[in-house]
């Protein structure tokens, strides 16, 4: 399959501090490809490099075959971007700001407006089209930036967190825009710290941490190459539940503020003895995404 | 890294950021013509008549058109200077717009370019206005005065240059304080606009002289007053040089800022 990004010891440093240490990452192309990390991971700093915003401090960064340092133009121009911020115009209308976004590509009036109509029923805006920005909701603000990263038919699209802050409506709207998106073949490209995000969207993913890739797969193998399979989470006495977890060989404690977690290949034991005492709470689930996660990355808080 | 010091290329990149900005300009049409026709209007009848009452003449025409053809260099300088300053800090951080340009084909130069060519745009639209308001108080001598517009529009472009510099260090709107007491208002005191640079102290006469806003006044008042123009080609030269490396300078700068 034909890979859409290269990169090979990509390196980013800002005044003598790393952002982003030497990662390497092919991205196929029709693929909704995901980065996972914390706060400060690196993964908005790897997005800008895509871009051609800020260069390289060393390593190689191919798109579409073409080196970032020196067709930048040309690459953006095949790409569509929804940043973090909303960084809509907020002089202007919904259509405004589609039509003068397709301007900056040169796109031919006509075809812009035409354009224009696709795109606003596409992303359910089309009764909003001469709304001013600030009447926007949260939800209608980011569909918008959908929209208007689509006005030049890109190959590529890159979505730095693109459900951040938003209500579960508008979330699973997206997420069904998108999954339209990849369906009709484009490549996604999404940075996201929702697992539940990742798992039902990305196709493969890296998660990643203080400037390294630390681990990549789709959803399902992550799961199962990093954790066990079935997670216990008893809420309650801290030391009571670590005696009672403790007995069992096969698996492995960790303990959170008031919640142990019991990683494990067969609950069944462990749920048994925990129905027998009512003074805990307990939740059995499979494990997923978030348990790799806060494995890989640890549970300290990030700023 | 010698492609830093190449000068603007304008083509349709830098076209569409001009065109942003008309069609943000066309939305508050009504209100920014009021302003661009009450100050002059103001300053023109104010101190244009009542001053003109006491001086009569200066420099063998009407003190109304020595006024008029000064205020009309010192508002291109205000315009530029606050569309470059106010207006892009605006649209390059609290707005993020240039985050948004930036991803697409569009490279900084083209972003500058366009905000440079739309700040002398408006410096050329507010001369008009003036142009028309001191015409229709009688201060306009000559058809000649038609060659004021892109004598406007070149001190436009030279003052947002220099806009631009003082941008690409603010941290926020107040920074341009410094820059507006500091400079634009000695240079609009002491650049002839009110009195003519002659009656300065000997050696200030000399040192004016390197104030771009001199030289756009010694271009526009003949051309008002309907008398020859002398030293064309010096006083061209001077707000030419300002505007080119004023330009290349703060589009170091704002590369500097905007791609790290």
């Amino acid at each position: 399959m034909k890979s859409v990004i290269e990169a090979r010891g990509l390196t980013k440093y800002f005044d003598g501090r790393a952002a982003v240490r030497g990662i390497d990452l092919t991205i196929p192309a029709g693929r909704c490809f995901g980065v996972l990390g914390p706060n400060g991971a690196g993964k908005t700093t790897t997005l800008r490099m895509l871009l051609g915003v800020s260069p390289p401090t060393s390593g190689e960064l191919k798109v579409f075959d073409l080196p970032i340092t020196s067709a930048g133009r040309e690459i953006r121009a095949r790409m569509g971007v929804v940043p973090q911020l909303d960084n809509l115009d907020p002089d202007f209308t919904v259509a405004e700001n589609l039509r003068i976004y397709g301007r900056y590509f040169g796109i031919a009036p006509v075809a812009l407006n035409a354009r224009i109509r696709e795109l606003l029923a596409f992303v359910n805006l089309a009764d909003r089209a001469d709304s001013p920005i600030a009447t926007l909701s949260g939800g209608m603000k980011r569909r918008l930036t959908i929209a208007r990263a689509l006005v030049n038919e890109p190959e590529l699209v890159v979505l730095d967190e693109p459900t951040t802050g938003l209500d579960p409506q508008a979330r699973h709207m997206i997420w069904g825009k998108l999954r339209e998106l990849r369906a009709a073949g484009k490549t996604l490209l999404l940075t996201t710290h929702y697992m539940e995000e990742a798992e039902r969207l990305c196709d493969e993913l890296v998660i990643m941490d203080h400037g390294k890739i630390l681990a990549q797969g789709s959803p399902k193998a992550l799961v199962r190459a990093h954790v066990e399979p079935e997670v216990i989470e008893v809420r309650g006495d801290d030391a009571r539940a670590r005696a009672l977890l403790s007995g069992i060989r096969d698996g492995r404690t960790e303990a959170v503020g008031d919640t142990c977690y019991f990683y494990t290949r067969d609950a069944r034991a462990v749920v048994a003895g925990l129905e027998k005492s009512p003074e805990f709470t307990f939740l059995h689930r499979p494990a997923n995404l978030e348990d790799v996660f806060l494995r890989l990355t640890g549970r300290d808080l990030r700023d | 890294m010698l492609h830093i010091f190449w000068l603007p290329r304008f083509r349709y990149a830098a076209g569409a950021v001009w065109r942003r900005n008309v069609l943000v300009w066309r939305k508050f049409f009504t209100p920014s013509l009021l302003i661009n026709f009450g100050e002059p209007f103001l300053y023109l009848l104010g101190l244009g008549y009542g001053l003109g009452l006491f001086i009569g003449e200066m420099m063998d025409m009407p003190y109304l058109t020595f006024l008029a053809s000064g205020i009309l260099a010192s508002s291109a300088m205000n315009t530029a200077s606050f569309e470059a300053m106010y207006s892009v800090y605006t649209r390059m951080v609290p707005q993020r717009t240039y985050d948004a340009i930036m991803a697409t084909p569009l490279e900084v130069h083209d972003i500058l370019a366009g905000e440079v060519l739309w700040s002398a745009t408006k410096s050329l639209i507010s001369g008009a206005t003036i142009l028309l308001v001191a015409a229709a108080l009688g201060a306009v001598h000559s058809w000649q005065a038609l060659w004021v517009l892109p004598v406007l529009f070149l001190t436009g472009l030279c003052f947002a240059g220099l806009g631009l510099i003082m941008t690409a260090f603010a941290q926020g709107y107040d920074f341009f304080n410094y820059y507006m007491t500091l400079v634009l208002t000695p240079m609009f005191i002491l650049s002839g606009v009110f009195y003519p640079v002659s009656s300065l102290p000997d050696p200030l006469q000399v040192a004016v002289q390197i104030l771009p806003l001199v030289h756009a006044v010694d271009l526009v008042r003949p051309l008002v007053a309907g008398q020859p123009v002398t030293n064309v080609l010096m006083h061209l030269s001077v707000l030419v040089v300002y505007s080119v490396a004023s330009y290349a300078i703060a589009a170091v700068l704002i590369r500097r800022r905007l791609l790290i």
